[in-house]
């Protein structure tokens, strides 16, 4: 069959054409900024859109001629950390602002992936409002500041006054003790049979919940408060598995090993935060469970499992330190914050997006709207903010005494160790000092040798 | 299975160079080009850079500067246990689940079918078929509601004072190949519904005349006869198979203590959650050496004619 050079070269050249345009497109348009962020899977939760809607119409109000583009990737967490690295290596897909976890921040900024705020922040009186630890939660080992926090969370011990009035406990519950929590759980077991006396989630199946819910609640609590027990910021170097560490191990051993807890098939179920949630708490069949300030998100009217009468049947206490040494109780912090990309287009745009986000009634409507934690004192303090919900003003007491995680590049891989270190003591593998020495040994490859013993 | 004959043109081609080579053969080619640079920049392209992204120390995050590392990745691996556990339980998985299970109960399946009343077929096709069209995250999810410890599998159990157990956690490697076998079998069934229908009439009918009873004549005739298709059929089912994921995710998300962590999983594990790309694609191509493995032993057995 004769064929036409031309006729043939055709598609090749329509292809190339195509392709060409696909990597044409880019963000630079001076006068659009492009916000990424993360949009609920659940597509009943409209928060955050609702929420960043508005402040783009006030912020192109305020900015004539000038456009808000949002961008929001629709994924759970994990699967969101990687499209954003994804977006940020390049100058063509890095968006203007991104909304960034903490838990991952370090490892973007020592990637190169952000820009430092520090000249914006200087220039900013508002930044003087936010409270410390939260100002440092998005802090890079150079000591400069990548991100503005929207807000943050708190943990403590959530317990059902049904079972607790059973058992012959107290309703206003506040151990002083780890081995308070633990004999309340006991009386539990022996008092109240067919309830699981206690939640901590452990194991590699829940993942960063049960480093953050759990070990780390326990791991920081078996200090004077104030130095880190998992990083040493002098030396820059991770702290091998001690005696604090063992104490946290035996901690979550006990509570399998004396089934204090749920079964341990239940436990290492990775759906068993949803249960948690959305059964075992609702439907009483839970003494005591370590965990987050968010809880009440998923009993909210229009979230599908409502559950106004929450704050009537359940009673809150702080988590207490291991001996209720000084300051008495511990809590773990995350959040998010939004950062400018290293590669992004219109910077100082950017910036200005954030400070019509972070004007005092917008971060306040904000941290109403998604059950958050203020991280600004002057929200902190006012009255409309602490009686918007209950439990706020626990959970925002507890700021006092938190803890932001180390979060820099090798912490998700210290993470997985801890998980595992939890794994095999909860399922009677290994005992706490092997599992402790296992701990050292999986810190030590993940972290490039930078390991101290303390 | 059309018999190869030499063809005509291609055995002329020698005598004329000029129809075959020349300036004729580029324009001849031409219509090619097209696939080619299509095959070269979306098939081509990402595997190269794989294989090369294999030998770097390339993080997702957390990393100024990759480097370029040799051989660190394969050797990091095979002196890393859970690399080795998983290796291990993606042998078991594949062997259980796409050798066994789905290749068998597929053969059987079609076997059954052909002597069933066109009903009975019709329903155990529609059946067989729906697990398998379902999304793979569905099944995982249907599975997972099966064998939990309040599940369906623990009801029927307890209704017959059989002794119940969470199965996921006891024996998850079990758990998740079942749930395999039950979402390919149908695969297998079609490609021998297909095979078996190919056999002439003739054959079987003449070995029941020399006295070839059913075993006899499925070992004699049967087999031997739809060799290729099993061949084929088991090395699709193979590479199928050791790339299963989100069934595995869904149900166990490789636990509890790594014991249903097959290689798609660490793989997963290692590239996005710890952010090692390049440990990651490093397993990746191993696993890619695992699959090639496969075929080359199913490759061998068949090569023998019949």
């Amino acid at each position: 069959m004769p064929v036409r050079p031309t006729a043939a070269l055709l598609p090749a050249l329509l292809v190339a054409a195509t392709l060409t345009a696909c990597g044409g497109g880019s963000g630079s348009d001076p006068d659009t900024v492009r916000v990424s962020f993360k949009q609920s899977t659940d597509n009943s939760v409209k928060v955050m859109d609702t929420y960043l809607a508005d402040i783009k119409k006030q912020f192109e109000k305020a900015h004539p001629g000038k456009k808000v583009e949002l961008v929001p990737i629709k994924a759970p967490d994990s699967e969101y950390y990687t499209k954003l690295q994804q977006m940020l290596r390049s100058p063509k897909t890095a968006p203007d602002l991104v909304y960034e976890d903490t838990f991952l921040i370090n490892s973007d900024i020592t990637s190169g992936y952000l820009k430092p705020l520090d000249p914006y922040l200087a220039k900013w009186p508002d930044w003087n409002r936010f409270i410390d630890t939260a100002k440092a939660a998005a802090k890079g080992e150079d000591g400069k500041t990548y991100g503005v926090p929207d807000g943050t969370d708190t943990r403590g011990l959530w317990f059902s006054k049904d079972i607790f009035a059973k058992a012959g406990l107290p309703a206003d519950w506040q151990p002083k003790t780890w081995n308070d929590v633990l004999d309340a759980a006991r009386t539990i077991k022996k008092k109240v049979p067919g309830v699981i006396p206690l939640n901590v989630y452990t194991g590699k199946p829940v993942g960063e919940a049960a480093t953050m819910q759990t070990f780390e609640m326990l791991l920081y609590g078996t200090t004077d408060g104030g130095t880190d027990p998992l990083y040493d910021k002098a030396s820059k170097k991770w702290i091998a598995g001690g005696q604090g560490f063992e104490d946290a191990l035996s901690f979550v051993e006990t509570v399998y090993e004396e089934k204090l807890g749920p079964d341990v098939s239940d436990a290492l179920d990775p759906n068993v935060m949803t249960r948690v949630r959305g059964e075992w708490l609702p439907q009483g069949e839970l003494g005591i469970a370590l965990d987050g300030s968010w809880l009440p998100q998923d009993w909210l009217p229009g979230s599908g499992h409502e559950w106004p009468e929450w704050s009537r049947v359940l009673g809150l206490a702080a988590m207490p330190t291991q001996h209720g040494q000084a300051p008495g109780k511990v809590s773990m912090s995350g959040g998010w914050t939004w950062s400018i990309p290293a590669k992004a287009a219109n910077p100082d745009l950017a910036f200005d997006f954030i400070r019509t986000m972070q004007t005092k009634a917008n971060a306040q409507k904000w941290y109403i709207a998604n059950s958050g934690i203020a991280v600004r004192e002057d929200v902190a303090e006012d009255p409309a903010y602490a009686g918007a919900q209950p439990g706020i003003k626990f959970f925002t007491d507890l700021v006092a005494a938190t803890h932001y995680r180390p979060a820099y590049p090798a912490y998700p891989k210290v993470s997985t160790a801890i998980q595992e270190a939890m794994e095999s003591v909860t399922t009677g593998d290994a005992s706490v000092e092997e599992a402790t020495s296992a701990y050292t040994d999986a810190l030590k490859d993940a972290t490039d040798n930078q390991v101290v013993e303390r | 299975m059309t018999a190869t004959a030499p063809h005509p043109r291609l055995t002329k081609a020698p005598t004329d160079p000029h129809r075959a080579r020349g300036p004729r053969l580029p324009v001849r080619l031409l219509p090619l080009a097209p696939a080619v640079v299509l095959l070269l920049l979306f098939l081509a392209g990402p595997i190269a850079y794989c294989g090369y992204i294999a030998f770097t120390d390339l993080q997702l995050t957390g990393q100024a500067q990759e480097s370029f590392v040799g051989l660190d990745n394969f050797t990091r691996a095979f002196g890393d246990e859970e690399f080795l556990n998983a290796v291990w339980l993606t042998l078991v998985f594949t062997v259980l689940s796409s050798l066994i299970g789905q290749n068998t109960l597929g053969l059987a399946l079609a076997a059954l079918m052909r002597r069933a009343s066109k009903p009975v077929r019709t329903l155990t096709g529609g059946i067989v078929v729906t697990a398998w069209v379902l999304p793979e995250v569905v099944a995982g999810f249907l599975l997972y509601a099966f064998f939990r410890r309040e599940g369906t599998l623990n009801a029927i159990l307890d209704w017959l004072h059989l002794p119940s157990q969470n199965w996921l956690f006891t024996l998850p490697i079990l758990a998740v190949s079942f749930a395999n076998v039950w979402r390919g079998t149908a695969f297998s069934m079609l490609v021998y519904s297909a095979a078996l229908n190919e056999i002439p009439k003739e054959i079987t009918e003449a070995a029941e005349v020399d006295g070839a009873g059913g075993w006899r004549r499925m070992w004699h005739v049967t087999l031997p006869m739809i060799r290729r298709s099993i061949g084929t059929n088991l090395m699709l089912n193979t590479l199928q198979t050791l790339s299963v994921f989100g069934l595995i995710w869904v149900m166990t998300r490789g636990g509890p203590g790594g014991r249903s962590q097959t290689l798609p999983l660490f793989m997963y594990e290692q590239a996005f959650q710890n952010s090692l790309i390049g440990y990651g694609t490093a397993v990746a191509l191993l696993l890619l050496l695992v699959g090639s493995l496969f075929s080359l032993v199913y490759l061998r057995l068949l090569r023998t004619e019949v």
